[in-house]
């Protein structure tokens, strides 16, 4: 489920911020395929806005094919953001590799560790390098968990 | 197409024949479904302005057509919370209530009238006079939006409310008018509380219609400009100008393209009332054709 936070003071349309924390939602796989978004009522309840405001928003979400209204029912998300869809060949043999290493003993940081190695040699340019990680055994905080984690 | 919440034909109204008019030539038209923001200093004539609509008030010249009728006929689909918050000071909240079931038999949304009565902790029991002006406002609100009105009328509704009982309140009338699509009409002159909730404007100086329309529209109408002291801008509509030192900033409705070596911005809706009251002198953008549904 979002939450939305309106930030008056952002200097960004009241509905670009409910679109760009809607993708936001999509891409940490807060919200799935299939999944409802909140009523235009429950969003201005919560937020004081104008329900034309949230529904410019859910009208531009349906624009770039994210999310369908469907008639009496609500509105719901039709694909995530992220370029692998949940029931990608990709993703099946990420699941066979996951389940190799759980056979092989490893914990699920030593896996999101080595995940995290591999995403950043093939990706180096990622968004914000992380500080310099000084303990790597016991990361306190998992470096960004991969997608589609198989717990 | 659906009959619009209000229309106002050259309203005016004056108390007493040598009193000055405290509106005049108030014409405008809010199509059903807006939330509307009243926006004007004191005085202005907002609160003349509702109190008509709301059919407590004759105009002396001019009409008002409420919900497709005359404002008296159409007052039990019209909710209206006066400034003064007027309630009967002996009767509990919970009388009070029930005053408001009984006054609106078939149509009394209970379930809505007590969550905001909840909302704020107020003892069923209370007295009106025993509450305070803040707590009075909500008992006022949920009469109101009890009676499940098409039209709200609000005047200042949230000017004695804290900011977290504001947000709630302002989150419930949203939702009303998410789920209902209730016309909504609130006076305030604090226009940044309004400008998320509101999406329509009526601009009210000196008793007159300064600028009345949606509020993206009028938004996108105007440009805020910097440029060079001395340029003309006479090819524009100019609201305000001002000359500091080398610099020219002004606000102005384009007649065509500026010149690419102004530097240019959208206002805020506070920025463009500000500067419309600040020149009475300003004349209003035509109004445009038909704003009912601008082309999406």
């Amino acid at each position: 489920m979002v939450d939305y936070r309106i930030d008056r003071h952002s200097g960004m349309a009241t509905y670009v911020q409910i679109v760009h924390q809607t993708k936001q939602a999509l891409r940490l796989g807060l919200l799935a395929p299939g999944d409802k978004l909140p009523t235009a009522r429950e969003v201005v309840e919560a937020t004081a806005v104008n329900p034309n405001t949230v529904l410019k928003a859910y009208r531009e979400l349906e624009r770039e094919g994210l999310v369908e209204a469907r008639r009496g029912l609500g509105t719901f998300v039709r694909r995530s953001l992220g370029a692998a869809p949940a029931d990608s060949p990709l993703r099946a043999e990420l699941e066979e590799w996951a389940s190799r290493a759980r056979g092989a003993g490893l914990e699920r940081e030593d896996v999101a560790a080595l995940f995290t190695a591999v995403l950043e040699t093939h990706y180096p340019a990622g968004p914000a390098p992380p500080p310099p990680a000084p303990a790597p055994t016991h990361p306190t905080a998992p470096p960004k968990t991969p997608q589609g984690d198989p717990s | 197409m659906t009959v619009p919440a209000i229309e106002a034909d050259a309203l005016g109204k004056r108390f007493g024949r040598r009193a000055d008019w405290a509106l005049r030539d108030c014409s405008f038209r809010l199509p059903a479904g807006r939330v509307c923001a009243v926006v004007g200093p004191n005085g202005a004539g907002k609160s003349t302005l509702l109190a008509i609509t709301a059919g407590l008030l004759a105009p002396t010249e001019g009409r008002a057509t409420v919900l497709g009728t005359d404002p008296a006929t159409a007052r039990p689909r019209v909710g209206f919370v006066d400034q003064t918050k007027p309630l009967y000071p002996q009767l509990s909240v919970a009388e009070t209530l029930r005053m408001g079931a009984d006054l609106n038999p078939g149509h009394w949304d209970a379930d809505t009238a007590e969550r905001i009565v909840a909302g704020g902790d107020l003892d069923p029991g209370r007295r009106i006079r025993a509450l305070s002006g803040g707590q009075r406002t909500r008992v006022a609100l949920a009469l109101a939006l009890g009676k499940r009105p098409e039209l709200l009328l609000l005047d200042e509704p949230m000017a004695d409310l804290d900011p977290l009982a504001r947000h709630e309140l302002m989150g419930v009338l949203m939702g009303q008018a998410a789920a209902r699509g209730t016309t909504i009409v609130m006076s305030s002159h604090v226009v940044a509380e309004l400008e998320d909730s509101c999406d329509h404007l009526l601009l009210i100086g000196g008793g007159r219609v300064r600028l009345a329309g949606e509020i993206d529209d009028l938004l996108a109408a105007h440009t805020r400009v910097s440029a060079p002291a001395e340029t003309d801008l006479a090819a524009h509509e100019v609201v305000e100008s001002r000359t500091t030192g080398r610099q020219l900033s002004a606000l102005l409705r384009p007649a065509g393209p500026l010149p690419g070596d102004w530097r240019t911005g959208t206002p805020s809706l506070e920025e463009l009332v500000l500067s419309y009251l600040r020149n009475p002198g300003a004349s209003a953008p035509a109004p445009a054709p038909d704003t009912t549904e601008t082309a999406a």
